[in-house]
Parts: C-alpha cells; sequence; structure tokens
C-alpha cells in the first residue's frame, strides 16, 4: 500500500492525546485529514476537521480513501468493521496489542471487500513530499526525502535508521511502508515488494526484516522473478531462540523463523542481505551499478 | 502464554470433551491417596514443554504403592529445564485407536486452522510427511465459525469406523474451546477412541494469545507465568521487556528492531549484548529506570545508547538516560549514538550534562563499546 497526497484520510480516535498530536503533524505535512470519529463528541470539531460519529458517518457525509486508527486494543475490531462496512479503500492500524483472533476477524471482512490493511503494530507509512499516515517522522528530512527507493520494515525505529542511512548518501525513498510487528499482518513483506516493484516511482527495495514468522521467505519467493535491485537487513541474529523480543511476531521457535533460514532465502533468490544496517546505502549503490 | 496439561483440561471438560478422572499432587503422598481412588493410572509431570515421556516423564502404573513409588521419581526431575513440582494422575484409558486434534492461528491464510489426523501420538507435522491421507486441514472464515457441518465436511471420505460423528462433535467443541478463550493454539495429542467407542482426551496443550490477556484475566491466573530473573520481573512492572543475556555489553535502544540491531551489532563486532531492554512505543518516557535496569547487572562492563526516534523523542529518552547517570554515578563508559526525531535537542543534552559527543554511525558507538568491555 502507498498512500498518495490526494487521497482523504479519517482519523479514528482524533480526539486522544495520540490521534491529536499525530493528527496536527500529519496535517502539517500534507495528509488531506477529512475528519475524524468519536462516537462521544460527535458534530464538534477538532484540529480543524469536523469530528464524526462514525465512520459511516463519516462517508456519509463527506467521503474518505483511507483511515488511520488511533484505538486501543480491544477496541481495534469494531472500529476496523466501522470502516470497512463504511467503504474505506485503505486501512493503516497502529495499535499493538490486538488480539489476534480480532486481527484475523476485521482481516476476513477486509479481504471480502478487497480492502488493503496495513498493521496491526505499525508506526504507518510515508510517502516523503506527499504525505503520511501514521506517526513517522515524515517531516524530519534527514530521513525522509523523495527520491526513488522503496522500503519495507517490520520496526518504525529501525526502519527510520535505515531511511537516514540512505538519505545521507543522497538517496530518498519514493514510499516506507511499515508493515509492522505482529504475528498476522493484513500487508506481508510479499505484498509490500508486490506494490514497490509495480511503482513507477521506485528503483530499488529495501527489506528491513526481523526474525520470527516466514514473511521474508515468502518475499523471497517474488523476489526472485524481479529485476528491480532487493537489499536486505534481519534484525535478531543475535537473539536467544523461544523468547519473544519485544514485538509479538519475534520469535524464533525451532528452524522456523530463524535468521539462517531468512538469510538464506533472500540470498538465494539474489538479494544482497547486509550484516548491518549501517552500510545499507552502499550496497543499494552496488547494486544500482552506480 | 502456555498452559501446563492439568490447567488446560478442565477448558475441554467445560465444553464437553471427555478428560479422563485425575488428581493433581505435589507428594508421594497424595499420589498414593489419589491412585488409590482411581485405580490403574499413568502419571504425568507437569511442565510446560513437550517431550514428558522420552525424558522419563510419564509413568503407566497398576497399583497405589507403585504411583507413589513413580511420583516420588517424577516430582523433583528437570525437564526441558524446568522442575518438576507436581505430577498429574489420571485413570488409564482403554485405547483403541489414537488420533489428533487441534485449532490454531495460521499466519499464512490468516484465519483459524482446524487439524485433524488418524496417527495420534505424533506430531502433525509427522503425520502429513508419515501419511499424507491421514490429514485434514481445514481454513475457517471466523466471522462464520466452525460448527459440527463444517467438522462433518472436514472428515468426509475418511475411514473412521463409525466413529465421525462423535469426531465432528469434538472438533466442533474444540473450535469453541479456541474462540471463547482466546487461544494461539489448542491440541488434543493423542484424543482416544476407546473399545467401547468413546472419544477421551488423553492429553492437551492450550496456548493463550498474550495479546489477549488483557480480556482473558481470570483465565491468565492459570497460566504458566514466564520465568524471569529479578531484573526481568522489575522491568515487566514498570512496563519495560526486559531480557538477561550473558555478555557484558548493556544495550539501550528504542523499539524492538533497533534494539535487536543494537545486540546483533555487539555480536557482529566481537562482543556480547548483556541485555534485551526496549523502550519503544509508550515506553519511551521510561529511559531513566531502563538504564537503571542495565546497570543494576553486574556483568555490564560497559553501555551503548543508540536511539532512533521516530514516534519515541530522542531529546525525553536522553533527559531520562541523563538524570539516571546523574544519580548513579556509573563507573563504566557509555557510547552514545542519536538521530530521528528530537536529535539536535538530545545531542545538545549530552554535550551539557556529560560533555560527551555521539558517534554519528552505530556501528562505530557498538566497536568503541566492544572495545572498552575486552
Amino acid at each position: 500500500m502507498i498512500v498518495r497526497g490526494s487521497e482523504r484520510v479519517l482519523v479514528q480516535g482524533i480526539t486522544g492525546r495520540q490521534g491529536s498530536f499525530w493528527t496536527e503533524r500529519m496535517q502539517a505535512y500534507g495528509t488531506s485529514i477529512m475528519g475524524g470519529v468519536n462516537p462521544k463528541k460527535a458534530g464538534s470539531t477538532h484540529c480543524g476537521v469536523p469530528v464524526y460519529g462514525s465512520a459511516h458517518a463519516a462517508m456519509d457525509a463527506e467521503g474518505f480513501d483511507v483511515s488511520v486508527l488511533f484505538i486501543p486494543p480491544l477496541g481495534v475490531r469494531d472500529a476496523a468493521l466501522d470502516a470497512i462496512e463504511a467503504g474505506v479503500k485503505k486501512l493503516v492500524v497502529l495499535t499493538e496489542h490486538v488480539p489476534v483472533q480480532d486481527v484475523m476477524y476485521f482481516l476476513a471482512a477486509a479481504r471480502e471487500r478487497s480492502i488493503e490493511v496495513i498493521g496491526p503494530n505499525t508506526a504507518g507509512l510515508v510517502t516523503p513530499g506527499e504525505c503520511f499516515v501514521g506517526f513517522m517522522p515524515a517531516f524530519n528530512e534527514r530521513i525522509f526525502r523523495r527520491g526513488r527507493i522503496g522500503v519495507i520494515s517490520r520496526s518504525g525505529s529501525l526502519g527510520t535508521l535505515v531511511c537516514l542511512n540512505l538519505v545521507r548518501a543522497g538517496f530518498g525513498e519514493s514510499a516506507f511502508i511499515g508493515i509492522g510487528g505482529d504475528p498476522i499482518l493484513g500487508t506481508t513483506t510479499r505484498d509490500a515488494l508486490v506494490t514497490l516493484d509495480r511503482d513507477a516511482q521506485t528503483d530499488a527495495v529495501v527489506i528491513v526484516g526481523e526474525i520470527g514468522g516466514a514473511l521474508e521467505e515468502e518475499a523471497a519467493e517474488y523476489a526472485h522473478t524481479m529485476r528491480k535491485p532487493v537489499v536486505a537487513f534481519i534484525a535478531g541474529r543475535a537473539s536467544p531462540p523461544g523468547k519473544r523480543m519485544g514485538h509479538a511476531g519475534a520469535i524464533v521457535m525451532g528452524a522456523r523463523g530463524s535468521y539462517d533460514s531468512k538469510r538464506t532465502a533472500l540470498e538465494r533468490a539474489g538479494v544482497t542481505v547486509l550484516d548491518t544496517p549501517s552500510y545499507v546505502a552502499r550496497a543499494v549503490s552496488d547494486a544500482l551499478g552506480r | 502464554m502456555n498452559f501446563e496439561e492439568y490447567a488446560a483440561k478442565p477448558l475441554l471438560a467445560d465444553a464437553g470433551i471427555a478428560v479422563p478422572k485425575g488428581v493433581v499432587a505435589s507428594t508421594a503422598e497424595q499420589a498414593l491417596r489419589g491412585a488409590q481412588m482411581l485405580g490403574a493410572v499413568v502419571i504425568k509431570a507437569q511442565v510446560p514443554t513437550g517431550k514428558r515421556g522420552k525424558a522419563g516423564g510419564v509413568r503407566a502404573v497398576d497399583t497405589p504403592e507403585r504411583a507413589a513409588a513413580a511420583a516420588r521419581e517424577i516430582l523433583g526431575m528437570a525437564i526441558g529445564g524446568h522442575n518438576v513440582e507436581r505430577v498429574l494422575i489420571e485413570q488409564r484409558a482403554d485405547i483403541k485407536q489414537e488420533l489428533y486434534a487441534a485449532v490454531l492461528n495460521d499466519s499464512v491464510s490468516k484465519g483459524p486452522l482446524v487439524l485433524f489426523s488418524t496417527l495420534g501420538g505424533m506430531d502433525i507435522e509427522e503425520a502429513a510427511a508419515t501419511k499424507p491421507d491421514a490429514v485434514r486441514r481445514g481454513l475457517v472464515d471466523i466471522r462464520s465459525g466452525f460448527d459440527r457441518a463444517a467438522a462433518d465436511r472436514l472428515l468426509a471420505g475418511m475411514d473412521l469406523a463409525g466413529a465421525e460423528g462423535k469426531i465432528g462433535d469434538v472438533l466442533a467443541r474444540l473450535y469453541e474451546v479456541y474462540r471463547e478463550h482466546d487461544a494461539e493454539l489448542v491440541e488434543i495429542n493423542p484424543l482416544a477412541l476407546t473399545a467401547t467407542g468413546e472419544l477421551i482426551a488423553l492429553d492437551c496443550k492450550f496456548v493463550l494469545d498474550d495479546s489477549a490477556v488483557a480480556r482473558q484475566q481470570a483465565l491468565a491466573q492459570r497460566g504458566v507465568p514466564e520465568r524471569l530473573t529479578d531484573a526481568e520481573r522489575r522491568g515487566r512492572e514498570l512496563g519495560l521487556r526486559y531480557i538477561e543475556l550473558e555478555g557484558n555489553v548493556g544495550v539501550l535502544a528504542n523499539g524492538a528492531g533497533l534494539t535487536m540491531t543494537t545486540m546483533d551489532a555487539v555480536r557482529h563486532y566481537g562482543g556480547q549484548p548483556a541485555n534485551f531492554l526496549e523502550i519503544g512505543g509508550e515506553a519511551y518516557t521510561l529511559a531513566k529506570p531502563a538504564l537503571e535496569l542495565v546497570l543494576d547487572n553486574p556483568r555490564v562492563k560497559t553501555l551503548v545508547i543508540n536511539f532512533c526516534g521516530a514516534f519515541a523523542r530522542t531529546d525525553v529518552m536522553m533527559e531520562g538516560v541523563l538524570s539516571a547517570w546523574q544519580e548513579l554515578k556509573p563507573k563504566i563508559p557509555a557510547f552514545f549514538s542519536v538521530h530521528g526525531t528530537g536529535e539536535d535537542e538530545a545531542v545538545q543534552l549530552l554535550r551539557e550534562r556529560l560533555q560527551m559527543e555521539p558517534f554519528d554511525l552505530m556501528d562505530d558507538a557498538v566497536k568503541a563499546a566492544v572495545e572498552a568491555a575486552r
């Protein structure tokens, strides 16, 4: 999923502390925020936009393309279903610790209507120079600058570091896609890779992966078919097996999800896998033959 | 969160799936009294790990005296790093055939997956490799669920010797257990078909989705608490995810991904990390207690502080680190790398309060820390 500056964005949970803070920043950067949702404050104005009682009401009033959820874990399922049934096209779920069966529930509803979902447990998306959705430091020009490298990341902080390294070396990003750190995600690494492969603004892709699950192995199958170069870093090589490393999805069980399994799969597909993220820009340069 | 067999089986029984009569014992005397009521029994170590049988933690005995002797041997055993503190004593079943049944979260289909196999007693991957025809996999749309009719469709065409109806009933009930209790996995292996044609769950594995603990609090009380060191427990109470490791290079970073990466870099440059400690998300305001935890570890000889602010503000984290530093006055060297949201203010704070410069590259901070720890 790539969000464009022309797309109209609804913020569910706009009146909360984080919702307000990040709505102001998204607006300042250029994201077209058309309104927010809080059933208790319907009819009021917040951050200069109308507050609706539901996503349905927002759709009836003005319409929107994208919705972003600043909603606590146990409220996410119903908020997501509200947006999905209202006809959202793209849904961004930032919340961490959403019960997995709730995630499955709204993902099934979204899939039925061909709605794209990012997350849960993501810092969001940045399209440098156009807009951002979530809580990324898009406005920091040392980290995000319009360019031609697509970045896919399971982690906000590490994805940020990689973007910083790219910009310092003179690159910029076509899109940053934070897919999230949960075990079950709306958009997988492979899905994001397909999007960036088809994106005319993108010349090369950086995958920031981590131990646990099979996202990188799945992505490797697709990378094998790509002409655009792909560079990857996988976090968690030094992590002990059987322990959950902060992200719910970051756990190695037996060989499944291990660093070696991911690295081998990516290297077999012709992807350059880095030992440390600091030299990502050099690897991208080499891969592009510059 | 894992559940031991004795804590998982009542969830099956409450849903109408038969389990053997049994009692829990933590002494040989209790085992003796239990076996006197139950007759021929199986004594099973209660530990949250598989392969109990191979480790000698499961014993079938015929008399109460032998039950007591077996319990005495099993109690206190170490199985997979877990000390056996209790045993489950269960009436033995007259087994005609062993089957397998499970429901779990499937990350590929992004929905529940129901598994059934006629090869009980072995794990499902092994069964699928040995005899693919013996295994059925049912993908479920969680919105419509998995009822008896769905179970019958899943089992259609299998030769189950007239037990199809009862198996279908167990599968539908097992799905209810999975749904009602927010399971990540619920597995019956083996599910025994007895000589009298009854189905009985001889073992049960239940894993609660950690993200659902907030709405399953009563149930979570019965799970196996994660084994934590004192410092790890203190971290948890503060809302920090702290894991003690073997090395001597302390690590403080924000966000799970960056923290893992900092540990990886320590290893890559020839050192060993002393801990994992994440202060990402809302926890970025907890840099002060976080640093106190890291410094409390006597093995820590040197420290890497690596911040890359997105949501987390590096100036707020730096303020926390510096106030802990000035309070505790640690005698170990620290090496910083700071980028992202709030970077300029954070670097200014570091200069003013510790007269230090951060390293531009995370790798250089890590190399210096590894060098200093030698």
